[in-house]
Parts: structure tokens; C-alpha cells; sequence
């Protein structure tokens, strides 16, 4: 019989799936980063203004800090960690290279996956589109210039793949 | 920061959770989107020995037309709200509020019933809900009774709402069609929370006068702010910056203790309300004069 101090719960993460006892307690960041290992979402403030912890909930954006890891039981959660694809970057973490829109990167994670929510919904966003998304995140090295630049080349980059997507395919 | 223990229940349906939170009205707190409490119960600040978690109650996240306005599910998240095309159509004052409430990740979670349970004076929705002359229907073992927004802020994080007691709806009523408004806010960062905001419904006569005005204020006191004296001064008058000058002077007139902090002093507080309430007052006009 389970202690009634801790619950098991299902995450699936990045299309794993996990099965975890935690505390109620137990923060989805904590879960994340202590019980799966994925450091890659990291925990700044830890009280929701920094946007550093920010991962994906079915889809949108949360801060994992605010959330109970039993909260997350049976629903998907992305991490910076499912970006790449076999080693490859993700056309966002390339941009982030190429632009240089990170400095020490310890936002970076928190940018990546508000700005890849931002791209779902709106592929071609406007530099004011940009600002007003990312504006839940600090970074204190880059001054912003470059992560917005990187999320503008990444839109770019994106729209130019699916546009030299052969026609026809998949019909 | 980690929060403190607790005991962890989520209920499926609002019995349910009414019957939790009677049974334990000492102890619980009812966890909706979560962006104002965990915050608190991170810091410490906050030690609930039990969360009643609503998330799992789907019967409490809707939009839907009522009366001319609106009736929203207490766990309607604020990106929900944002986007939603009835409340563009019925009530574009909420919609243009609800996207100045946080930030996208912040929005993703808050629930408008969060918002007003919480009863932060600095939230977007409590001002904006009192201007509308929203009702709120709270829901106990007992059966259910309807609060009028006038009545349901009492102060700082304070509001009419009992312990055993769950808000499950919010009722506002439409707008005339001739009606405009306007929600404008100022703060330091985009999302942040506002250092003042003013909500603003202005509906103008046949002959361009105004028929009535009402104004509802954020961060500048204990409470959301509804300030009759200025709403008073302006029927009957043209509109127009006379008219907006004698209601932004009504206004911080009869503001009792704006907050002192880090941010901004009490008398630039009162700066920036008498600014908005000007901002939003035209702005409101000018919809209104589309809509004629």
C-alpha cells in the first residue's frame, strides 16, 4: 500500500513516458530536473517572474515552477530537451547559435520553448510580436537584441523548410 | 524554495470539491491556476495544510453568452479568455484586459476566477469586473448565492468569500451597443504587474452627450477601485478634455492611500491614475463615438 505522503503519477516527456512517486509537494521543475535528470529546464527565479523554467504542457507554455509535478499526471510535457532531432538542432537552437543569442545560457532553455510556442501559433511573428511573447523571460547578458534576431531568423528559416517541401507529398 | 507539505486532493466535480472545503474550511485552499499561490507557498509565505486542485473540473472552464454579456467558468484560464470571439463581440473590455494580465506562459494557467478569489489589488480582472458590474456566484453546501462585484472586494487579498465556500462563475452583464471602453495599464515591464491601471465604459446620448460613464482602478489602493464621484461628474457632459480633466482630478481625489514601494511612490501612483484614467476615458469615448 502506498504511503499516503506520495502519489505515482505518468509524465510523458519529450514522447517518454515515465512513471514517478512523488510529494504533492514536488514541483514539475524538481521532477524534471531531479527524478528524470533533464537539467536542461533550469530554475532561475522559482517563483514564476524569471520564465527560465518555462517547458511545454499539452502543447503550452508554463512555468514548471508554478506547477505541481501531480498536476502534469497523465499529460505531455516538452523540455528543451525535445528539441533536437538525432543530434541535429532544431532550427531555433540553430538560430540562438548563429545570431549568438545567448550569452552564459542559463535563460536560453526558458527562450527556446516560449519562443517555439510563439512559432506554433504564429510562424511569421513580427519583431513587436516577438517582444511581447518573449517578455516573461530575462536575460541579464544579451541585452535581447540577438534573441529576438535569432527568433526572427528562425521564422524565416522554418517558413523557407516548409515552403521547399515538395508538393504533393503525403496528398 | 520549495513549498511546505500538504495534503492533495482534486476533485472531478464541483460537489465534490464544495464538500471537501467544507469539511475542511480550516485547513484547505482551493489551487486554480496556481500563478498567485504557488508563488506564495514557494516563498513560504503561504502554508496550506490541504490543496482542493479545481484543474480537474471541466464543468467550471467555459465562455458563454448571458443576458446581453457574458457567464464565465470560474477555471477560464486568461489565454482562453484573450482569445475567445463571444467576449471579443460581447464584452471587448475583458479581452483587451485579459491580455494584460501576466505574461503568455502566466496566461496559460491563471483562471479569471483565480483573479478575483485571489483579490490582488494590483490584477487586472477585479477593477475591470467592477466596472462591468459583474456578480460572482459562489457555490457552498447549502446551495448557492450570487455576490455583486461592489460587494464581494473588502480589502488587500480580501473579499466576501468563505472558506467553505467555492466561486464557480462570473456573470457580467452586456454593454449597450452605442457603449465603448478601454483598459489601459502602465508598468515597468510588458506583464508585469501595473504600477495603475483604468478600466473605462463611456456610452454616449443621441445628441453626443454622455449618458453614463464608469471607471474601475488597479494598483492604487487595498482594493480595485470604483470611483462614483468621477462617474458622477461626467453624465451630461460633452466629451473631450475638460470633461476628462474634471474626472481624473475626481478620481485621485478620492483615492484612499495608493501603495508606497520600490516601484512608485504613492504620489506618482496617483500621477499615473489621473494619466490613465484620461487615456482610457478618451479612448473609451472614441469606440463609443464608432459605435454610435
Amino acid at each position: 500500500m502506498q504511503d499516503e505522503d506520495f502519489v505515482t503519477i505518468r509524465l510523458t516527456v519529450n514522447g517518454g513516458t515515465h512513471r514517478l512517486v512523488v510529494e504533492p509537494r514536488r514541483l514539475l521543475a524538481d521532477a524534471l530536473r531531479e527524478d528524470l535528470g533533464l537539467t536542461g529546464t533550469n530554475l532561475g527565479c522559482e517563483h514564476g517572474v524569471c520564465g527560465s523554467c518555462t517547458v511545454l504542457v499539452d502543447g503550452q507554455s508554463v512555468r514548471s515552477c508554478l506547477m505541481f509535478a501531480v498536476q502534469a499526471n497523465g499529460h505531455e510535457v516538452m523540455t528543451v530537451e525535445g528539441l533536437a532531432r538525432g543530434g541535429e538542432l532544431h532550427p531555433l537552437q540553430q538560430a540562438f547559435w548563429e545570431k549568438q543569442g545567448l550569452q552564459c545560457g542559463f535563460c536560453t532553455p526558458g527562450f527556446l520553448m516560449t519562443a517555439y510556442e510563439l512559432l506554433q501559433h504564429n510562424p511569421n511573428p513580427s519583431e513587436e510580436e516577438i517582444r511581447s511573447a518573449l517578455s516573461g523571460n530575462i536575460c541579464r547578458c544579451t541585452g535581447y537584441q540577438q534573441i529576438i534576431e535569432a527568433v526572427q531568423s528562425a521564422s524565416q528559416a522554418v517558413a523557407g523548410a516548409s515552403a521547399t517541401v515538395p508538393s504533393g507529398t503525403g496528398a | 524554495m520549495k513549498p511546505p507539505k500538504f495534503r492533495y486532493f482534486a476533485p472531478r466535480s464541483v460537489e465534490e470539491a464544495v464538500a471537501l472545503l467544507v469539511e475542511h474550511a480550516d485547513e484547505a485552499r482551493v489551487l486554480a491556476g496556481g500563478q498567485s499561490l504557488v508563488p506564495l507557498m514557494n516563498m513560504r509565505l503561504a502554508h496550506p495544510d490541504m490543496l482542493v486542485d479545481i484543474n480537474g473540473i471541466s464543468e467550471l472552464a467555459y465562455v458563454r453568452p448571458w443576458d446581453g454579456g457574458l457567464a464565465l467558468g470560474a477555471m477560464t484560464r486568461d489565454a482562453t479568455l484573450e482569445r475567445d470571439t463571444t467576449a471579443a463581440a460581447r464584452l471587448p473590455l475583458l479581452v483587451e484586459a485579459a491580455h494584460c494580465v501576466g505574461h503568455p506562459a502566466i496566461r496559460n494557467r491563471s483562471t479569471v476566477g483565480g483573479s478575483i478569489a485571489h483579490a490582488d489589488p494590483a490584477a487586472e480582472l477585479p477593477a475591470v469586473l467592477l466596472a462591468l458590474n459583474a456578480a460572482f456566484e459562489v457555490r457552498s453546501r447549502s446551495g448557492s448565492r450570487t455576490i455583486s462585484a461592489q460587494d464581494f472586494f473588502k480589502g488587500y487579498l480580501s473579499t466576501d468569500l468563505k472558506a467553505s465556500e467555492l466561486l464557480t462563475e462570473l456573470r457580467v452583464p452586456g454593454l449597450p451597443s452605442k457603449a465603448g471602453s478601454a483598459f489601459v495599464e502602465f508598468s515597468r515591464r510588458e506583464g508585469d504587474y501595473a504600477l495603475a491601471g483604468v478600466a473605462a465604459v463611456i456610452t454616449l446620448d443621441e445628441d453626443g452627450t454622455i449618458a453614463d460613464a464608469r471607471l474601475g482602478l488597479c494598483s492604487v489602493g487595498p482594493a480595485p477601485v470604483r470611483p462614483q464621484a468621477a462617474e458622477a461628474l461626467l453624465r451630461g457632459q460633452h466629451p473631450g478634455d475638460e470633461a476628462w480633466d474634471a474626472a481624473a482630478t475626481a478620481v485621485i481625489t478620492g483615492l484612499d492611500n495608493p501603495p508606497s514601494d520600490i516601484h512608485g511612490s504613492a504620489d506618482y501612483r496617483r500621477h499615473l491614475a489621473s494619466v490613465l484614467t484620461k487615456e482610457a476615458l478618451a479612448s473609451a469615448a472614441e469606440r463609443a463615438e464608432r459605435n454610435r
